[in-house]
């Protein structure tokens, strides 16, 4: 003891640094812990394992995909044994499309190569050993497994490859048919309907006033001409693929038939090479990004989740900002300094701390029903009137969403600004001043550009803030399914007035609104995962204009 | 006790106005503070007018009277009056921002705008309005020669102005002071930052500008005050101690707390 007190060289505050780091590291640790649970996990969504047939001790047979092992709970700890859980699919004959198995009941697993997955529009996937593969003109083809599957090369017979290459073909084909259908009845029926509603409107209202209702009336024989017209197309095209389809057996042996129309991808699971499964991924990934979800949201893509986060977080930046700067140029540059400001600005330091959920309750309360009632009540009253009281503005929508986050987020950029304000040096100010400029001209053309980093700071840290918000949303206009998105080809093109879906909503109705909480689950580590690239692209879009501002002022004693 | 190291310039000729600005019972309050006790001073047209003192005397708190920049300040209170050419600069009907258009600043930390070279020369007239090209360039040109800084950025006009150098980034802000053409142009220890180099060549300049701007000058230097300037004032505690020619000031001063300072006896 006496050699390390007496040892002054050694500076005393040097093992805190450690400690102070320790603070650090256990963030870190738990962020790249967070990224990693989430990575693992949504990455099972797009890869394409093996699919194993299982026989059980009692002779039955599953053939579905692994998704996971642990310790039995009836198991003791000192020899602990597990159970498998296998997603088997085919909900329309299983109960359930997940199972449990224990390990201990395996009989013997092997991989068939025969084995087919397939991606469907309604009752989830299915693993099914195809026997005859019907195509669209009718045409049967019996699919005949090899006696020896493997020849002496250890190359898989030729019949597998044929085979599977027809049902792709088909399912392709069916694919291409069944956008083109969607096409019609989503865009073109779509803009029918549009009119149609308009008409309608028009025509209650010309018979309310007592005018000549004669045009508008052909009107709507018109439209309902041409909507029947266009069903009966897209009748006649999904024609095309209705008689082809895949027959074949389940694992207990029952036969199933699935029509190539109800397909969405398949895929061989025990024939693949890793090319395949890397490719097919991808086009698992490219469907998440551009597609809209089906099956109550658990399979599909996100698309439309993405769009209206991203269009609700850029619309509220907008609100937001030019709002909170000009309140922070009011309360820095103009306001007195007194008592009153004191109060404001603690008030504003508290709006920060505020829970969201308060200014969702505050939007319904405000915007939706005052706000947009009036202006339903205003700009709308025909189409309340004719149209069953439907409200335009008067319900949740974009412009509320984005409004009561804008209101959430204000506080941060007052802050950030008066901060950025308060930072441009004195002499800066002082010169301007000096140079016979007035204090608008000082603040437009020295102050703010001299602040905009910091300015921007704080939108950076309001779009994070408001891009991962659901509870506000979720009564202010935030939906689980919307049938279409916030911009599109009708006019105006942006309708405020729509509901939308939002990724951070999203994962709340998977993880807890979801019929099937198995199927959802690695659902929602994926959007949980895009959701966090979605933020971080928008802060890195941010950062990137921050610092190309700051690069301006670079020298600057700020 | 040798003044000749000092070299006091000779007045130069006074065809001015003797008048040109006239500073009556002028007192001033920071507060509660006295900054200012009542003084009165007249500052001649185009001449060179040096403020001496020990720090807190009161000379920048004068200077900064001169075109109201002492308005940013809360709590600020004055007495008697500051005229230019007869008008009183406090009048109702005078907007500050006119009278700081008529008079230039040159601050003791040089302040230029995080902006091009062009833009911060020309900044006075593009907050005055003026758009024409012609006009601008024109201004940021004479301006920039005049401040003897032309040759060092003629070619990198559209450069960030924070690239330049310490010396060079004061006469650019000179340059700005001057662009708009004041009548007086306010020095507040422009070269307190700056090199000997520095120092020699924005001396220079002040004689240069002499023939067209009336020069007020707070200088810590009494060599720079001896070399620069036609008259001086020394403060004191707030008080005007002395005012008169440099060479009277400096060489055979009337007062005894004057000739302590300046001969390095305190301050």
């Amino acid at each position: 003891m006496a050699t390390s007190s007496s040892d002054n060289s050694t500076p005393k505050g040097e093992p805190w640094v450690w400690f102070t780091s320790l603070g650090l590291i256990i963030g870190l640790t738990m962020v790249a812990g967070l990224l990693g649970l989430v990575l693992i996990n949504g990455f099972s969504v797009f890869w394409a394992p093996e699919v194993p047939t299982v026989k059980l001790k009692d002779g039955t047979q599953i053939v579905g995909q692994f998704v996971q092992r642990r310790v039995r709970s009836n198991s003791p700890a000192s020899d602990p044994h597990y159970e498998r859980q296998y997603q088997i699919g085919l909900r329309e004959l299983n109960s359930t499309s997940y199972v449990w198995v224990d390990e201990l009941n395996i009989a013997d697993e092997k991989f068939v190569p025969e084995t087919l997955g397939l991606e469907r529009m309604e009752n989830g996937p299915a693993f099914i050993i195809p026997k005859t593969i019907v195509d669209s003109t009718g045409k049967q083809h019996p699919f005949i497994v090899p006696n020896a599957t493997v020849d002496s090369a250890g190359k898989f017979h030729p019949i597998y490859t044929t085979a599977f290459s027809l049902i792709r073909a088909e399912v392709d084909q069916a694919t291409y048919i069944r956008e083109r259908v969607l096409d019609i009845n989503q865009n073109k029926i779509g803009v029918v309907n549009a009119e149609m509603e308009e008409a309608r409107i028009a025509l209650r209202r010309a018979e309310d006033r007592q005018e000549p209702t004669v045009e508008l009336t052909d009107k709507i024989k018109t439209l309902d001409a041409k909507f029947s017209e266009l069903k009966k197309e897209a009748e006649e095209i999904s024609k095309l693929t209705a008689l082809g389809h895949i027959e074949g057996i389940d694992a207990k042996g029952r036969s199933v038939t699935i029509p190539f129309a109800g397909i969405v991808r398949a895929w061989e699971p025990n024939h693949m090479t890793t090319m395949d499964r890397i490719s097919l991924m991808f086009s698992r990934m490219r469907e998440f990004l551009l597609d809209a979800p089906r099956e109550a949201n658990t399979e599909g893509g996100l698309m439309p989740a993405i769009f209206g986060t991203l269009v609700m977080t850029v619309f509220m930046s907008l609100l937001v900002t030019p709002v909170g700067v000009i309140a922070a140029i009011y309360l820095k540059e103009y306001a007195k300094d007194g008592a009153v400001l004191r109060v404001v600005r603690i008030c504003v330091n508290n709006l920060a701390g505020v829970p969201s959920i308060v200014f969702g309750v505050f939007g319904l309360g405000f915007f939706v029903y005052v706000l947009g009632g009036t202006i339903d009540q205003l700009f709308f009253s025909d189409q309340l009137k004719y149209n069953n009281n439907t409200p335009v503005f008067g319900t949740g929508g974009l412009l509320w969403c984005s409004l009561t986050l804008a209101l959430m987020t204000l506080p941060v950029v007052i802050v950030a600004t008066e901060e950025a304000l308060s930072a441009v040096p004195r002499g800066m100010r002082e010169a301007s001043l000096a140079a016979g400029a007035s204090k608008w001209q000082t603040i437009r053309d020295i102050l703010l550009p001299a602040s905009a980093p910091g300015i921007l700071t704080g939108v950076i840290l309001a779009m994070a803030r408001g891009a991962g918000e659901v509870a506000p949303l979720m009564i202010v206009g935030v939906v689980k399914l919307a049938p279409t998105l916030p911009i599109d080809g009708l006019a105006p093109f942006l309708h405020l007035d729509r509901k939308f879906m939002h990724l951070g909503f999203h994962i709340y109705d998977l993880g807890f609104q979801s019929p099937d909480s198995d199927a959802a689950r690695p659902m929602v580590f994926a959007t949980t995962l895009l959701l966090i690239i979605l933020v971080v692209c928008l802060n890195l879009g941010a950062i990137t204009i921050r610092n190309r501002l700051r690069a301006r002022f670079k020298g600057a004693a700020f | 006790m040798s003044n000749a190291r000092f070299q006091a310039r000779p007045a130069t000729d006074q065809t001015g106005r003797p008048d040109f600005i006239s500073i009556k019972n002028f007192g001033f309050w920071y507060g509660e503070k006295k900054a200012l006790k009542s003084m009165t001073l007249d500052i001649p047209e185009r001449q060179v007018v040096a403020f001496i003192g020990p720090s807190g005397c009161g000379k920048s708190t004068l200077l900064r009277n001169l075109n109201r920049m002492n308005d940013l300040v809360d709590g600020i209170r004055h007495e008697g009056d500051i005229a230019i050419k007869g008008q009183s600069i406090y009048d109702p009907g005078l907007e500050v921002i006119s009278l700081r258009r008529r008079v230039g600043m040159v601050f003791q930390k040089s302040n230029p705008f995080p902006k091009s070279i062009y833009e911060n020369v020309v900044f006075a007239l593009r907050v005055m309005g003026v758009k024409n090209r012609a006009v601008l360039d024109e201004a940021c040109e004479t301006s920039l020669r005049k401040a003897a800084l032309w040759d060092e950025v003629k070619d990198r006009l559209n450069d960030n102005a924070l690239g330049l150098s310490g010396g060079q980034m004061q006469r650019l802000c000179i340059a700005r002071a001057i662009a708009n053409r004041p009548e007086i142009l306010l020095m507040d220890e422009p070269c307190s930052a700056l090199d000997p180099i520095a120092t020699g060549k924005i001396e220079e300049l002040i004689h240069e500008l002499k023939a067209q701007f009336t020069i007020v000058i707070v200088t810590h230097s009494m060599q720079q005050a001896a070399r620069v300037s036609d008259r001086t004032a020394f403060f004191y505690l707030g008080e005007l101690i002395e005012y008169d020619t440099t060479e009277k000031i400096f060489m055979n001063p009337g007062q005894a707390q004057t000739e302590a300072y300046i001969s390095g006896r305190f301050g």
